[in-house]
């Protein structure tokens, strides 16, 4: 039996990789949920190896919803969301005995993205919800006086978000209100990256993503609160200075007050150091920051 | 099953082992490895049934309004003053694409099956066989991410429509990925036709096309039946490649350029981000039920169709 000694020794070269990792005294904070802070949480991970060797942070995406359940659920130390915490999730998280606190770590801008072939350069918020609302007429372009070569047909091809994503909720009530519901048969992406991706390859397209998202190949429309208010343009300074009419804070929840290695984070997120990273990945800063 | 076991490989060193006893434990270990790998399907599969049906179809029976669920178009799970299940038109999305995509993976994978049982020979075949089963290991990911993007631009620009991503893009990608296993097994259920046959039809001065149609095909039917409702069932319970390439739309649809959404792609993509016991979670579930019963019918029937077939032979 030449090949039990190998075996053997395979298992003990295993055991010992394993040991070797529970054996330090590190530190692993859970941190999970929405996608458009996941770019963010994971280089504020990253940078903060440097700051303190011994605490990790994993992070993981999936979408804010996500986050605020393992919350509540317990499986996380930090939640990140892209929009507040719900009345009924409040409810549950209460009812799991889970008291969350919410730290706002940033602002991003909702960009509203157009093929670069279509001629609008701005939008009203009552012409976004007379595209995406239940009761909005404008099924074409024509409706908002426009015709333009690359769209033949004419037909808006309204883009979304899965009906779970923050960004999703956070639209539909800044542009649709909280009563408000989204007009059936939109394109429901899984992520904000995909939505930019697909405005990009079609000329008909509209569609929404956080400011960060936006790439070369997509336009913004300047958006207007009123059909006479100034058109302002989605950018950093227009997120903080409150400016941008869709802009939304972007949070991060604890279970309680954050006691030890999650507060040290937190605390360090909120410093200078933490909030340029946020501005290097494209988001607004919780305050203005000295260079 | 007695007789020790030759160890030619790895002869035992001298001292004089107890072969018989060695060999008696590893033919018991063996046997209960071999047992529980032959029940674990069964397992699994109650398992699994028990589950999703303990998640969700207490829910479906007492409190989900069925006819809304069956006949409303309006899917609108998170709402949060009015949420309404329909599901009419993830059904209709579904069977949609899957109807598509068997209109594009019947003729060319039993055509394939019969060039590939009946005509190929020597090299051509074997590297057909190859190809075709190359093309089942393409993960459904990759076909999702071909119809997003090569296939979205593609189909915008031939047809002059406003979006590329529909029924007519998912239906080929779902025919395409259905091909591979439909030409396998109606291959196999081809070759399975005794060569008696060809031969007193050959005998008889049919041609090679006059085998295949009167006498071939006829006697393999079953098996041709069996696999293209396997077919079907892999065209019903497909999920990535759908969830990219049809667009992912609530909208029952009139053309094959309109986008629809799947069943499938509606529980993958909502499931991960509901809290748990919650109404949505087990509508979900039940949706989840739904697509089980009807895969369980596809494949059930296809099952029973070849049975017929050996009861016939």
């Amino acid at each position: 039996m030449k090949r039990i000694p190998l075996f053997l020794g395979l298992l003990a070269m295993l055991a010992a990789a394993c040991g070797g990792g529970a054996g330090s005294d590190r530190v692993v904070l859970q941190n999970k949920g929405s996608d458009t802070l996941v770019n963010v949480a994971q280089a504020w991970a990253e940078k903060y190896k440097e700051v303190n060797p011994n605490l990790a942070v994993a992070v993981t995406g999936g979408g804010s919803g996500t986050g605020i359940s393992a919350l509540i659920n317990g499986t996380v130390d930090i939640a990140n969301a892209s929009r507040k915490l719900k009345a009924k999730e409040l409810e549950q998280a209460k009812a799991n005995g889970v008291e969350p606190k919410e730290f706002i770590v940033g602002y991003d801008a909702l960009a509203v993205f157009l093929h670069p072939s279509n001629p609008i350069e701005t939008l009203t918020i009552a012409q976004l919800a007379d595209i995406y609302g239940e009761n909005g007429t404008a099924e074409n372009w024509d409706a908002l006086g426009i015709d333009f070569e690359g769209c033949k047909s004419g037909e808006i091809i309204r883009v979304s978000r899965q009906n779970n994503s923050g960004t999703y909720v956070y639209f539909k009530d800044a542009v649709l209100g909280k009563t408000g519901e989204y007009k059936l048969g939109s394109r429901d992406m899984h992520g904000s990256k995909d939505v930019v991706d697909l405005v990009a390859k079609t000329p008909c397209a509209i569609g929404y993503s956080g400011l960060a998202y936006a790439t070369h190949e997509v336009k913004m429309a300047a958006i207007a609160m009123e059909a006479g208010s100034p058109p302002v343009m989605p950018s950093v300074e227009s997120a903080s200075d409150g400016s941008y009419p869709i802009a939304r804070p972007l949070l991060m929840y604890t279970a309680g007050e954050p006691t030890g290695a999650v507060k040290e984070y937190l605390d360090w997120i909120l410093s200078d150091e933490g909030q340029r990273l946020i501005v290097e990945k494209g988001y607004a800063p919780v305050r203005a920051l000295q260079n | 099953m007695n007789a020790p076991p030759t160890h030619s490989h790895d002869p035992p060193e001298g001292e004089n082992l107890d072969q018989l006893n060695l060999a008696w434990y590893v033919d018991k270990v063996v046997q209960w490895l071999v047992f529980f790998g032959g029940i674990s399907a069964i397992i699994f599969i109650i398992g699994i049934f028990v589950f999703i049906a303990s998640q969700g179809l207490g829910y479906a029976v007492k409190e989900l309004d069925l006819g809304e669920f069956f006949f409303s178009p309006l899917w609108r799970p998170t709402s949060e003053a009015n949420p309404t299940y329909g599901a009419l038109a993830l059904i209709a999305g579904t069977a949609s694409v899957a109807g598509f995509a068997m209109l594009i993976a019947v003729p060319f994978s039993l055509g394939a099956a019969i060039f590939i049982a009946e005509f190929a020979t020597g090299r051509t075949r074997e590297i057909l066989k190859v190809l075709v089963e190359l093309l089942a290991a393409i993960p459904s990911v990759v076909w999702g991410f071909i119809g997003l993007s090569i296939m979205n631009p593609l189909i915008i620009n031939t047809f002059d429509v406003p979006i590329g991503l529909n029924i007519l893009n998912a239906g080929l990608i779902l025919g395409l990925m259905a091909a591979p296993i439909m030409t396998t097994i109606a291959e196999d259920a081809l070759k399975a036709v005794p060569d008696g046959y060809r031969e007193a039809a050959e005998a008889m001065g049919a041609t090679r096309w006059q085998v295949v149609w009167r006498v071939v095909l006829p006697a393999g039917k079953n098996g041709l039946v069996a696999a293209v409702l396997l077919g079907v069932g892999r065209a019903f319970g497909e999920t990535m490649a759908v969830l990219m390439a049809t667009g992912h739309s609530v909208h029952i649809p009139t053309s094959v350029f309109d986008s629809v959404r799947a069943l499938t792609a509606t529980i993958a993509a909502e499931l991960g981000e509901t809290p748990v016991g919650s109404d949505h979670y087990k509508v979900l579930f039940t949706l989840g039920i739904f697509l089980f019963l009807v895969t369980f019918l596809i494949n059930l029937t296809a099952d029973l169709v070849v049975r017929g077939k050996r009861r016939n032979a």
